[in-house]
């Protein structure tokens, strides 16, 4: 039952956001987002990424850190296991970008959570990358997530959240529509 | 002036309060409803009455509402099975009969090129001549313009794209498999009567509404109708641009007053994938995320279920009414294709049923915002006469329903007769 007496605080400033979608509804332009991420080589299949800028709101964004990211493959693959794999990462966009989701819009709703936490794990059949098999696609064949969810709220209006968290989520449009890459050399 | 329902007559360059257009029901509601208000008007119709219903829909087609709720003011359903579903040939008779009962001002096979502005009203262009006036409802449908994903132009030649205005029926499609776009009643229905032609469905489902035909004996829109849902309104949801989108509910009007929904069809054999993503290079890509739209789906339809569970017992009428039920939930597999390729031969044939879009074409006011659509405040726009009827959730969830024509047309003939009041007055002051 939705019966609550007080407010949810999940740390989720709703009322910005929701400002935010009414001033970016007048201003389109306004919520054209460039995301950013620039990676060196480092040695090996060891590489460093550091995110900082980005654009939007019309204008260069700058944030106090400089977040830096390093990709490796684990020792099976005869690497340093100097970081996470690329497709690790693509687990942690996944999840990360669900689990905010889930504290947005439980915020919105007014439930409160104690522990959210996401589990997730992707099948790969590695003979893709390989090269061993043409038949078999070098990404994911097929990602799980599984959320262990305690708030004050029922079954059904925490299914509920977690479906809209996947509906507004950014990663999981990308993990699970095509997207057009294009990669360039200069 | 009159002019009875069907004549044809010479072109008219003519002065009238209120030009109507389209003679569907919802011009013919605002009709009826200028009428008993004195505002004398004119009703321009590119073809004949209930044009859209003639021309633009497939055969086997039903209402979705039962008989009950075909009912617009001064006249509703009067046969002998208010629980079944009309055909369109008997929705046709049931508004040319309307027509003829409210004597409305038709003027038939005049197709309307432009409305701009003008001093003191408006200039509606047509075919057939010029009309000036003072007011315009425009009452032209709010399907007129299928909606095509912007990837469909990447079709293959060699497959036969077709949109719920083309299609009649199954028998006029190549043999061969389908892929049917889109998850709404139309979909569905479609998806169904092409895989029962023995024709392979494959179907595209994005976000959708689930209803039960039925629920505790009764029909779904018996339920709606009680918990006053259908008269919500635009006022009171939280957000109305999204209520305005919602695609209509996987229903059927049958006599067996079966259920349409993606159980059933995978069980008919058709094949479910997720939302059409992408087609490129010969190859259509669906969306990964057929179970998150289908479990939204499923929480959603059981959430009216428990309010309508909740009312009942509320009201309590739980011994007059049959027991609560439950519905399994939507089976979307295990593992569904993410693509297929339409260059193997074994797609002859995609059906876009996508949704549609009003067409403002000729609408040369400016009262639309930046993608086309018109900008309205329960169907009155900001441009002083200019008023809108038939759109969905217009004023009411009903608005775009056969039914829900009578309020929004009592409402907007109500708002159009003070202005045209005020604006009378207005200029004897000036005159004077």
């Amino acid at each position: 039952m939705n019966m609550y007496t007080k407010i949810a605080n999940n740390g989720v400033n709703v009322e910005a956001l929701v400002g935010a979608r009414e001033a970016l509804t007048e201003t389109p332009e306004g919520a054209q987002f460039k995301w950013r991420a620039s990676c060196d080589w480092v040695n090996g299949t060891h590489c460093n990424t550091s995110v900082e800028g980005f654009f939007g709101l019309g204008e260069e964004q700058s944030r106090k850190t400089n977040f830096k990211f390093d990709a490796d493959h684990p020792e099976v693959f005869a690497s340093e296991d100097k970081g996470a794999t690329p497709v690790e990462y693509v687990l942690v966009g996944l999840a990360s970008c669900l689990t905010a989701g889930i504290a947005s819009v439980a915020q919105y709703r007014n439930i409160q959570l104690r522990s959210v936490r996401a589990i997730v794990e992707g099948d790969m059949d590695i003979q893709g990358i390989l090269g061993i098999d043409s038949d078999v696609r070098n990404g994911y064949d097929g990602i799980r997530v599984m959320f262990e969810i305690d708030a004050d709220a029922t079954t059904e209006e925490i299914e509920a959240v977690v479906a809209q968290s996947q509906k507004r989520s950014a990663v999981f449009d990308i993990v699970t529509n095509p997207t057009q890459v294009e990669v360039t050399v200069k | 002036m009159k002019i009875s329902n069907g004549q044809t007559r010479p072109p008219v360059v003519g002065d009238v309060t209120t030009i109507v257009i389209g003679a569907g029901q919802a011009g013919l509601a605002a009709s009826r409803c200028l009428d008993e208000r004195g505002i004398d008007h004119l009703i321009l119709e590119r073809g004949e009455i209930a044009n859209s219903w003639r021309k633009e829909r497939w055969q086997s087609l039903k209402l979705l509402t039962p008989n009950w709720q075909t009912v617009l003011p001064g006249h509703g359903y009067q046969g002998d099975n208010p629980d079944g579903f009309m055909g369109i040939t008997e929705l046709v008779s049931f508004l040319d009969d309307y027509a003829r009962r409210i004597s409305a001002p038709i003027v038939t096979g005049t197709t309307v090129e432009s409305v701009s502005p003008m001093d003191d009203g408006y200039r509606v262009n047509t075919n057939r001549g010029v009309w000036h006036c003072r007011t315009v409802v425009m009452a032209s449908g709010a399907f007129n313009i299928p909606v095509l994903p912007r990837f469909a132009s990447a079709l293959p030649t060699g497959i036969e794209s077709l949109t719920p205005h083309d299609y009649r029926s199954p028998d006029e499609m190549a043999e061969g498999g389908v892929l049917v776009v889109g998850a709404s009643a139309t979909g569905l229905q479609l998806a169904r009567e092409i895989q029962q032609s023995g024709r392979p469905v494959t179907l595209c489902v994005g976000e959708h509404v689930r209803l039960p035909r039925r629920y505790r004996g009764r029909d779904i829109l018996h339920w709606m109708h009680c918990l006053g849902l259908l008269d919500e309104s635009y006022r009171e949801v939280d957000d109305i641009s999204r209520a305005r989108r919602v695609p209509s509910a996987q229903l059927v009007g049958s006599a067996s007053h079966g259920d349409l929904d993606l159980n059933s069809l995978t069980r008919a054999g058709v094949n479910l994938v997720g939302r059409m993503a992408g087609l490129h290079n010969n190859k259509v890509q669906f969306s990964g995320a057929l179970s998150n739209v289908c479990k939204m789906g499923d929480l959603k339809m059981n959430r009216l279920l428990r309010s309508i569970d909740d009312w009942i017992a509320e009201k309590g009428e739980d011994q007059l009414s049959m027991p609560a039920e439950e519905f399994s939930a939507t089976n979307s597999g295990s593992k569904q294709a993410l693509s297929m390729s339409l260059a193997s031969g074994e797609i002859k044939s995609v059906v876009w049923a996508c949704g549609f879009r009003p067409d403002y074409s000729w609408l040369k006011v400016p009262v639309l915002n930046r993608k086309n659509q018109l900008v309205h405040d329960g169907g009155v726009t900001a441009s002083p006469g200019l008023y809108a009827m038939g759109l969905p959730f217009m004023r009411r969830r009903k608005s775009s329903f056969i039914f829900g024509a009578g309020d929004d047309a009592r409402d907007i003939s109500d708002h159009l007769a003070a202005y045209v009041a005020n604006s009378v007055a207005a200029r004897s002051i000036a005159v004077a």
